[in-house]
């Protein structure tokens, strides 16, 4: 780096004894001074300099910006912080180290109009929780396009007072004005507050995802998808989801839904769930034909009632907790548009129907994964031999497959492998 | 002259298959077995009474053997390095031997002890029996790295030649001319001390459920082999409320101390199938349970961090809560799910549980449930657990937390679930967790949801004399499975909806070294490939390179090879910068749009000459040979053909 810094040979340290050579000829004078530009770092174009220093972390970055006045300058360049991530961990309660206060406050006085792409992730502690907030109420003179509140560990924003959530958030609601995505899963934000998204971000917010923020109401939900007619992701718990809100998406103003993720939670055993009416999955299927339906299920097996009971458009289908043998075979029935199915549990009987019939009938299928099941290799294997090569991905627990007469665990490998054109192998745990 | 000889006990506490002891007699006067009560200690507070009475009923057996032979045992208190000169002094030792040690910190110790012998002028022998191979050379294979997948290790091993025959046992002709001086006051000075020595409370302690020592090992092994010959199925066993329970015919604590030798069990084993399958050649699942310790002992072997997530090349770092309080629950049995705290019971009573318990409680610990850190119930495993070895405990926990490995983590065991599938009845509950024994089975696994009558009835009123479920388990893995896909989506530059493919491809994956690396044409080959979401973050804060540096510049920490290592493997946030500075893509259609930090192709990421991507991995050539795989050279060709 010091090649090109002029004065510097004597000290250079016998890692470049070409060059006093050179600089002893005179007729090489020129050629050494071409030589001596194309060498001067320093003199490199702010462009090309910008080019480098995007690939380099920000550790890096500041390294280079010691090197002289010129990378310096470059370091501060406005493109280089357009996005951020602040981490905000404590010592008590996480094994993270959190951005340093001083670099935060850095930002903030010299790049946060710059800041464009902004995510907070903060440990469980409350106090992370509340200086993602502090710096949240700072950022007044910056136009955010997106924003995301990342919990690492227990969501520790649903510990803070309600309100003082609510005025950081809306001082970037507010001063925004051209979000586009937003990411506020497990946080305290309620109606109000996303009615004052809604009344500044209307135009441009295309990603909404909330999960689990139980201070939402269906209306306040519902209030966005009205107005917000660029909204192409989101994601919500079932309890917002309403036939109105589906219908809102489905209207004409509206762009074409891309990706809807629903997570269906149970809080206590034996909860009822509403329903939602097939015509308003199917207006949105018109509306969004390619759109895709993500649910994850965290229920009891007895709170499936209201599930697959006629044709629902999901695409990726997870099961977090044990799934009974029936509500498989509904699935197999009612959801043509699977891509993806995962189940971590089932009882203890086969599932041997139940996955011809969804190989049957869902087409796109082209990922599935099985945790504790029981599946018989005959089954799987012709399970595997319908649906071909279109599966990509297909992990099942060794202990899945109960050999029959046809196929023992040996031969499976080999049959399944022949029919995915691949080699493929059961997961496999430790014994130990 | 005859050397006089020392062979060093420290693992391989036995008679049998011991080769390095029988380097000791051979040609010797005299020779002299000693152990040193300390260095695998070191830190002995962490050890749980159960394995310390397990080690010292070892050291018993051992010496009881011995007095067969005339000889005797002798345990030293202290560390080897600042006794064994004075040692070779007083007994004139011209020969030391010991048995290999894998691991990286006995690697270092012995290094240093070699050194001291040699400078006394002793010559060493060192020899191979605690595992089945000799790992350097699984290493070399697979291009000097250690294999990351199970799989891979499958394939290496079955290209390998078998494992070295067991040696002779110890005995009156192998011992020949070479004898052992006992002094007069030998008890007194070099005895196994008692467990009250040691300082432990013995009073109430019930009898051992696993005894330790060689003797006993070999018994099991004659039961274990007679078990499996009268069952004539090699396949593994199915889980059921009895497998639960401890079993007179489990090896795996006397593996772990070496009261059994693995290539005794490894050829016991394939003599038993060649006899029962008429001479048919055995698969490698037969030795499943020897060949999985192997594969934690090749990966921790040249990893000096490999018990730790930070500055460990093969661990994915995951953001885990600090919460003492609710590992204490787990730890303390008091997590109010009776399944988990069953286990856990188990565990501190007996010292052992069964591999699947093992999955069940870890799952619960880290990724299930509390998010805890993997380290921190490694600690506890490390008190407990008789069999728990640094190499295979620390990589279990790793594995059961999908910390590495290229682990699928859609799976999380229920803690109530996963109970009731195996033991409906709920009777290992009622062994271990006598409180909860008037519950009927519908309760048993959640008793916090039977009637009050039903509690009332059970005299056992959930949340005073038992505690309540400390979480909500749907809502607890609803999080966790979230932030485990954010955390591979972002190793695997994955930006689809699946799941499934947010785990980085384990088709003979060698991972070469690393689970991080990734060649940056992976990002074209993927389905969603060279999609970026608008949403990036700067790479401060990551890891170590983390806080202060833009003010102080620590940067002293990170100028080793590790350091080094860490910054280009780690899964650092860093920023598109295409995209940053081009500033418009901010939204792709059909593109999810999600809030992990993408990584910019080639910028980071080690990009070594023989780390491959994904797809080049599927039709890695090596696999060609996989004596394993008849189908995979066909296949691999048929699609290579295709491409």
């Amino acid at each position: 780096m010091k090649r090109g810094q002029r004065g510097d040979e004597q000290e250079g340290g016998g890692s470049s004894s070409s060059e006093p050579r050179k600089r002893l000829r005179p007729q090489n004078l020129e050629e050494q001074e071409r030589e001596e530009n194309a060498l001067d770092w320093g003199r490199l174009p702010q462009e090309i300099l910008l080019q480098v220093f995007q690939y380099l972390p920000l550790l890096d970055r500041a390294f280079a910006s010691q090197v002289c006045r010129g990378w310096n300058q470059a370091f501060h360049m406005p493109e280089l912080w357009r996005c951020f991530e602040f981490e905000l961990t404590q010592p008590a309660s996480s094994y993270l180290k959190a951005t340093h206060p001083d670099l935060i406050k850095q930002i903030i006085k010299r790049h946060s109009n710059h800041l464009q792409y902004v995510s907070f992730k903060v440990d469980s502690s409350t106090e992370s929780a509340e200086a993602a907030c502090d710096i949240l109420s700072q950022l007044v003179n910056c136009s955010l396009k997106t924003l995301g509140l990342i919990s690492t560990a227990r969501p520790s924003f649903m510990e803070l007072p309600k309100s003082h959530f609510i005025s950081a958030l809306t001082v970037v609601f507010v001063n925004s004005k051209s979000l586009s995505s937003l990411k506020i899963d497990d946080t305290p934000v309620d109606d109000p507050s996303l009615k004052v998204l809604v009344a500044n971000n209307s135009d441009t917010l295309k990603l909404l995802k909330m999960s689990s923020c139980p201070h939402v109401s269906p209306a306040g939900i519902l209030c966005v998808a009205d107005q917000c007619h660029g909204l192409r992701e989101l994601a919500l718990n079932y309890h917002l989801l309403s036939d109105e809100l589906l219908l809102a998406l489905s209207s004409e103003r509206h762009v074409h839904l891309e990706h809807l993720r629903i997570d269906v939670v149970s809080e206590n055993p034996g909860q009822l769930f509403h329903t939602i009416k097939k015509s308003s999955w199917d207006a949105l299927v018109r509306h969004s034909p390619k759109f895709n339906l993500v649910m994850y299920f965290f229920l009891y097996e007895d709170e499936f009632g209201p599930f697959f009971q006629y044709e629902v458009p999901v695409t990726h289908l997870y099961f977090g907790r044990s799934v009974s043998k029936e509500v498989l075979g509904r699935v197999g029935l009612t959801c043509p548009r699977l891509v993806e199915l995962v189940v971590c549990a089932n009882g203890l009987r086969p599932l041997d129907e139940e996955l011809i019939r969804i190989a049957e009938r869902c087409q796109q299928l082209s990922a599935i994964g099985l945790g504790e099941c029981e599946v018989s290799c005959s089954a799987f294997v012709e399970f595997v031999k319908m649906c071909g090569r279109r599966l990509s991905q297909l992990s099942i627990m060794e202990e899945v497959l109960v050999p029959d007469h046809k196929y023992g665990l040996d031969e499976i490998h080999w049959e399944v492998s022949k029919h995915l054109g691949r080699v493929w192998f059961p997961d496999m745990m430790p014994t130990w | 002259m005859a050397p006089n000889s020392i062979h060093w006990f420290r693992k391989g506490l036995r008679l049998h298959d011991n080769p390095a002891l029988q380097e000791a007699v051979r040609g010797a006067s005299t020779v002299r077995c000693v152990y040193f009560l300390d260095p695998w200690f070191a830190g002995s507070s962490n050890l749980g009474v159960n394995r310390w009475r397990f080690l010292l009923q070892c050291l018993d057996d051992l010496d009881a053997n011995l007095r067969k032979l005339n000889s005797r045992l002798f345990v030293i208190r202290g560390q080897p390095a600042n006794v064994f000169p004075r040692l070779f002094k007083e007994w004139d030792i011209s020969r030391l031997t010991f048995e290999y040690d894998t691991e990286p910190f006995g690697k270092e110790r012995d290094a240093a002890i070699k050194k001291l012998a040699m400078e006394a002028g002793v010559e060493v022998i060192v020899k191979t029996s605690h595992t089945l191979y000799d790992l350097d050379k699984i290493i070399e294979m697979n291009g000097g790295q250690p294999p990351l997948t199970y799989k891979r290790f499958q394939t290496l091993i079955s290209r390998m030649d078998p494992p070295e025959m067991p040696v002779e046992t110890l005995s009156h002709v192998v011992m020949g001319k070479c004898v052992t001086p006992i002094s007069e006051d030998h008890g007194d000075k070099y005895g196994v001390p008692s467990l009250e020595e040691l300082g432990f409370d013995t009073e109430g302690l019930p009898t051992a459920v696993w005894p330790g020592g060689e003797t006993e090992a070999l018994t099991r092994i004659e039961r274990h082999l007679e078990r499996k010959a009268w069952v004539a199925n090699f396949e593994r066993p199915r889980m059921n409320a009895n497998s639960l329970l401890a079993s007179p015919t489990g090896l795996s604590p006397y593996l772990r101390f070496g009261c059994l030798s693995c290539r005794l069990f490894y050829f016991r084993l394939t003599d038993l199938y060649r006899k029962v399958k008429k001479n048919s050649s055995p698969p490698l699942s037969l030795y499943g349970q020897l060949l999985w310790r192997e594969f934690f002992y090749t990966a921790a072997t040249t990893n000096p961090r490999f018990d730790k997530m930070e500055g460990n090349p093969i661990c994915v770092r995951i953001p885990w809560d600090r919460n003492p309080e609710a590992l204490a629950k787990w730890a303390e049995a008091k997590t109010g799910f009776p399944w988990i705290d069953a286990i856990m019971t188990q565990l501190r009573q007996e010292g052992w549980i069964h591999h699947l318990a093992r999955h069940a409680v870890a799952c619960f610990l880290t990724r299930g449930d509390l998010w805890i850190s993997w380290e921190e119930g490694m600690k506890v495993f490390e008190e407990l657990l008789l069999d728990a070895d640094w190499s295979v405990n620390a990589g279990s926990w790793m594995w059961l937390s999908c910390s590495s490995f290229f682990q699928q983590f859609f799976h999380c065991y229920c803690p109530v679930g996963f109970g009731r599938r195996t033991d409906p009845n709920g009777d290992f509950i009622r062994r271990y967790l006598p409180v909860l024994r008037g519950f009927p089975a519908k309760y048993i696994y959640d008793p916090w949801n039977a009637p009050e009558s039903v509690q009332a009835a059970a005299k056992c009123v959930i949340g005073v004399h038992y505690p309540k479920p400390m979480v909500n388990h749907a809502e607890a893995s609803r999080l966790n499975i979230e932030r485990m896909k954010q955390i591979y989506q972002q190793l695997s530059r994955y930006r689809g909806l699946g799941l499934l493919a947010s785990v980085p491809s384990t088709h003979n994956g060698n991972g070469n070294g690393t689970i991080m690396a990734y060649s940056p044409g992976e990002q074209q080959t993927g389905t969603n490939a060279a999609t970026t979401p608008p949403v990036s973050g700067s790479s401060v804060a990551s890891g170590n390179r983390t806080g202060s540096i833009l003010l102080n510049f620590d940067s002293e920490e990170h100028q080793g090879p590790s350091g080094l290592q860490q910054q280009q493997l780690g899964y650092q946030n860093m920023p598109d910068s295409s995209q940053v500075i081009n500033g418009s893509r901010l939204y792709q259609s059909s593109i999810p749009h999600d809030f992990t930090v993408p990584q910019l192709p080639g910028c980071l990421l080690h990009t070594g000459g023989s780390v491959t991507g994904k797809r080049e991995r599927e039709l890695d050539p090596d696999s060609e040979e996989e004596e394993t795989l008849s189908t995979s050279h066909k296949l691999q060709r048929q699609i290579a053909e295709k491409s």
